[in-house]
């Protein structure tokens, strides 16, 4: 066992868990922060992504305590209050999601993905980027309308801070 | 219609959950004293269980039990059923083999559980089942259809001689051969219909939750039918009366048809609860999908169609050996003949049909359905036939449909369907304008000039929805009505719940059947809430499958709502003093016709429950339930035309389009139709250019991960250009047909017909892949 001692969504936590624990289960299983799913065993569906420091990340792919001391960000974290992260808004209008098992780690890389493309994004670039989520439902088609939406929602916004 | 009511694209209810990380799934669930359940399964396709060893394990840390399948016998739980009776042509009634939820005797599949572990955490389990020792003695095993029924095979089940479960017909064998005799032209193929896992982004997950006091369970669990579950534990497994048993599906990560049954995970996790006296959950991991899920598909099928000289089709015949594992698992057995044969005259004219297939059992996992479910089957079957055709009576491909399309309704055709109605002419024109059909040869010739290979393949198909009425399948053989219910409650304040049977694991009930009740009453929809999956408070109901949801149980939502409207509408009349005949709803208030009197939606339903001044003998409450029972299946029915280009140097395949003309009647949400569309279309180019589940001839599962097995991913597949043409179902009261399968039906086969068209040659088979592709190119 050990402590891991790291911010999650804005708040400093420490969590004492067995060596083997991916960062995956410290959310779900420790945390409660269940809305990062687990679609497979082989880090290929994306369902589990989340930032660490910023960046997006398969927290199935990470032991937690490789992520001490960083800063994590999962689905529960982007929202300001009531007001939506503008790609979670882009999903729902856009219809990107179905059953909403893959929509949290979808939602969280494309939010990198708008952040290193700079918002400069075209059809094939988001296809292309969007290779390591796996969705069932939706086809993509909708998926990547939100994710163009949203680039253009989150440059209005940046614009504006 | 109203910015929220029928046709309206309203921005989905269940969003907000889902999109801040608030949906509740299985495994999101945990209950106080919850132990964690991990089962030790079969690495062997075909092997006597010996003996189970558990003693090291129970030495584990953490272990509470070690539980195994002659447990399960001597608790006398039943057997897993299959819920629809097939008979053969003989006959006899289909052969089936006992199917244990763990095997104390003989493991048939790479994957069968022979014993559980339930311990304090889900790693103690882990380590413990680790250390659970079973003695196999290997059987030679069989995974391909064929080899399967050759003599000398392995045999699975002594109920089975020669691994056959039925071989069954449908059709008049006698005139189609006499079709056949006067052909002027007649076309074979030999196909494969590749096998398929369903892949439902969620692991399936089943928490079960023992109170001894009550002697009363509670099994939450990843289902499409909370309520057909119920009924089959209760009925079959003996896990404990209905009424002593909630089954609650709450927030479900996608179906396709793999969360319809009820499988042994479900069944040990209840019975294991009350043997160890706490919840028990069990949360299967990726490759225990791959290795349990019910597959979908796996058809080997010989097919013959004959011409007239004016390309006019004179008959059809079809001889089709299907794959289902090894047990037949809840609606195998329909899968392959009343869903499948029933449809093999697509949207032609065929005078006369005979089909027979021959279920096989092999050591793989069970087969049963998958989004589509026999229709994907038929179509493709049927739709690479008119294609093949075609080209060999050297016409062009829709000219050919076109000549037989059905163009009169209802049309009975030889295979038991009569389908109400359809536009066939309509769904192709649409498709063709779309994609420009016309200019394809000025396309292809400039692909050519690049070095490409461009091909144009279509596809027309028919599918069946809505599977009824219940006596008519009844008749057929299966073991269940096929009705839907639904409970309309107005509330003392106004707002409305509607109870359905339906359920919802990704297709957006919550706001579609809202957007029902608001066309009616004309209120809001954030003052409607969709109440499902929960057999506590829902009292029947036949569940999500089929394209059924809207056809059925929204329709008994309607018949619901109609009875509460009349009764409303006597309250309102007595309070406004006028007769009932003259009161109509509009924009949720009743109203006096020609006057300006009127009684908003709220007063009516307090007045039923204060009930200080109703009619005289009307009981208080504004509350009412249906059972609907469609008197035909729908027909949803479209065209499908794809565009693509092969790199002759590679084999790889790249689309240029994909058109889509679907007629589902009326739409309820088009942007949730849309995104049925999408899917499924999705599914459909999945099995046609990516997926297939490949066994090793000793039932070795070759693919059995994400790394092995081919999911469509963005970059895979086109953006889609879809239209509707539209003719009204007759059969129901919202003149819908169904939408949720069009796409995987539809797609495979515009896909393959497009390949071979561009590459010239027909030699090809699911999944297309660029190595298939350059063999058949170069051989």
């Amino acid at each position: 066992m050990s402590t891991v001692k790291l911010t999650v969504n804005g708040k400093a936590v420490s969590v004492d868990v067995e060596d083997r624990t991916l960062l995956v289960h410290l959310l779900r299983e420790n945390l409660n922060l269940t809305g990062t799913h687990v679609g497979c065993d082989t880090s290929q569906c994306g369902a589990c992504v989340v930032h660490i420091d910023g960046r997006a990340v398969k927290s199935c792919t990470v032991l937690a305590g490789q992520a001490a001391g960083s800063n994590v960000t999962t689905i529960e974290g982007i929202a300001k209050g009531d007001e939506l992260h503008p790609m979670q808004a882009a999903f729902r209008d856009n219809h990107g999601l179905q059953c909403g098992y893959c929509t949290p780690g979808m939602i969280m890389s494309a939010i990198d993905i708008v952040h290193r493309y700079g918002g400069e994004l075209d059809e094939t670039t988001v296809r292309h980027e969007l290779e390591g989520n796996i969705c069932r439902c939706t086809g993509y088609h909708n998926i990547v309308k939100a994710v163009l939406d949203a680039a253009g929602r989150m440059k209005v916004a940046q614009a504006a801070e | 219609m109203g910015i929220e009511g029928i046709g309206a694209s309203v921005v989905r209810k269940e969003d907000r959950r889902f999109i801040t990380g608030k949906g509740r799934y299985v495994d999101d669930i945990k209950l106080v004293g919850m132990t964690y359940a991990q089962f030790i399964r079969s690495p062997h396709a075909h092997a006597k269980v010996k003996s189970i060893d558990s003693s090291e394990a129970l030495k584990k840390p953490g272990v509470i039990a070690v539980l195994t399948g002659q447990e399960l016998v001597d608790d006398k739980i039943g057997n897993l059923i299959c819920g629809w009776a097939i008979t053969s042509k003989d006959g006899s009634p289909m052969k089936m083999g006992a199917w244990p939820a763990m095997a104390p005797e003989t493991v048939r599949f790479v994957g069968q559980a022979v014993a559980v572990v339930i311990a304090e955490t889900k790693n103690q389990a882990r380590d413990a089942a680790e250390a659970v020792v079973v003695d196999y003695e290997e059987l030679p095993a069989v995974s391909d259809i064929k080899a399967a029924i050759k003599p000398g095979a392995p045999q699975l089940h002594p109920e089975a001689s020669g691994n056959v479960v039925y071989d069954w017909h449908l059709g008049d064998e006698a005139a189609v051969k006499d079709a056949f005799s006067k052909a002027a032209n007649v076309v074979t193929l030999e196909l494969t219909n590749n096998r398929l896992v369903p892949n439902a982004m969620e692991p399936r997950s089943a928490i079960a939750d023992y109170d001894a006091a009550e002697e009363h369970f509670t099994l939450y669990t990843t289902s499409q039918n909370p309520h057909v579950a119920r009924l089959v534990l209760s009925a079959f497994y003996n896990i404990a009366p209905e009424h002593k048993l909630r089954v609650i599906a709450p927030d479900v990560g996608g179906g396709f048809g793999s969360k319809i049954y009820i499988y042994p995970e479900e069944m040990v996790a209840l019975w294991a609860s009350k043997k160890v006296g706490r919840p028990v959950k069990w949360t299967g991991d990726r490759t225990e999908a791959f290795l349990t899920d019910a597959h979908g598909r796996d058809h080997v099928s010989k097919a013959e169609l004959a011409f007239d000289k004016d390309n006019k089709i004179l008959g059809l015949r079809v001889k089709t050996h299907a794959n289902f594992g090894a047990y037949m698992s809840l609606f195998s057995s329909a899968v392959p003949t009343y869903l499948y044969a029933t449809l093999l005259s697509g949207q032609y004219v065929i005078p006369a049909i005979y089909a027979e297939v021959i279920g096989v059992y092999t050591n793989t996992t069970p087969v049963d359905a998958y989004r589509g479910a026999g229709r994907p089957e038929a179509s493709y079957l049927i739709e690479r036939m008119m294609e093949t055709a075609a080209r060999q009576l050297k016409v062009d491909p829709t000219e050919l449909r076109k000549k037989n399309f059905i163009t009169q309704f209802p049309y009975q055709t030889p295979v038991i369907m009569t389908y109400d109605t359809g536009d066939f002419h309509a769904s192709i024109d649409a498709a063709m304008k779309a994609i420009d059909y016309a200019g394809f040869p000025a396309r292809k010739a400039k692909a050519k000039a690049d070095g490409k290979l461009r091909g144009i393949g279509v596809s027309c198909y028919i599918e069946a929805c809505g599977i009824a009425p219940s006596k008519a399948v009844g008749s057929l053989g299966a073991g269940v009505g096929l009705w839907e219910s639904a409970e309309v409650r107005v509330n003392p304040v106004g707002t409305i719940e509607i109870l359905t049977g339906s359920h919802s694991h990704g297709q957006g009930h919550e706001t579609t059947f809202c957007q029902i009740i608001a066309d009616r009453l004309g209120v809001p929809i954030s003052q409607v809430s969709i109440v499902h999956g929960d057999t506590d408070k829902v009292q029947f109901g036949m569940g999500t499958y089929g394209s059924r949801s809207i056809a059925v149980g929204g329709a008994a939502i309607v018949k619901a709502m109609e009875k509460v409207e009349a009764k409303a509408k006597k309250i309102a009349a007595h309070a406004l003093e006028a007769s009932e005949n003259d009161i109509v709803i509009e924009n949720g208030e009743f109203k006096v016709t020609g006057t300006d009197k009127s009684i908003a939606l709220p007063m009516v339903a307090l007045a039923a429950y204060t009930a200080h001044n109703l009619p005289d003998g009307m009981e208080p409450g504004l509350k009412e339930t249906a059972f609907y029972d469609p008197t035909n299946f729908t027909f949803p029915a479209g065209a499908y035309i794809c565009e693509l280009e092969v790199d002759p140097t590679t084999g790889k395949t790249s689309f240029v389009n994909f058109v889509a003309a679907d007629d589902f009647g009326r739409l309820i949400n088009p942007m949730i139709v849309a995104g049925q569309v999408h899917g499924g279309l999705a599914q459909g180019i999945g099995q046609a250019l990516l997926e297939s589940a490949v066994y090793d001839s000793n039932g070795q599962p070759v693919t059995a991960s994400f790394m092995d097995y081919t999911m469509p991913r963005a970059d895979d597949l086109p953006s889609f250009q879809i239209s509707h043409t539209t003719t009204l179902c007759p059969g129901n009261p919202l003149g819908v047909k169904g939408c949720g399968e069009a796409g995987a039906i539809g797609a495979s086969a515009a896909v393959i017909n497009a390949i071979t068209d561009a590459i010239g040659s027909n030699k090809l088979e699911m999944p297309a892949t660029p190595d298939r592709v350059w063999h058949a190119i170069h051989g």
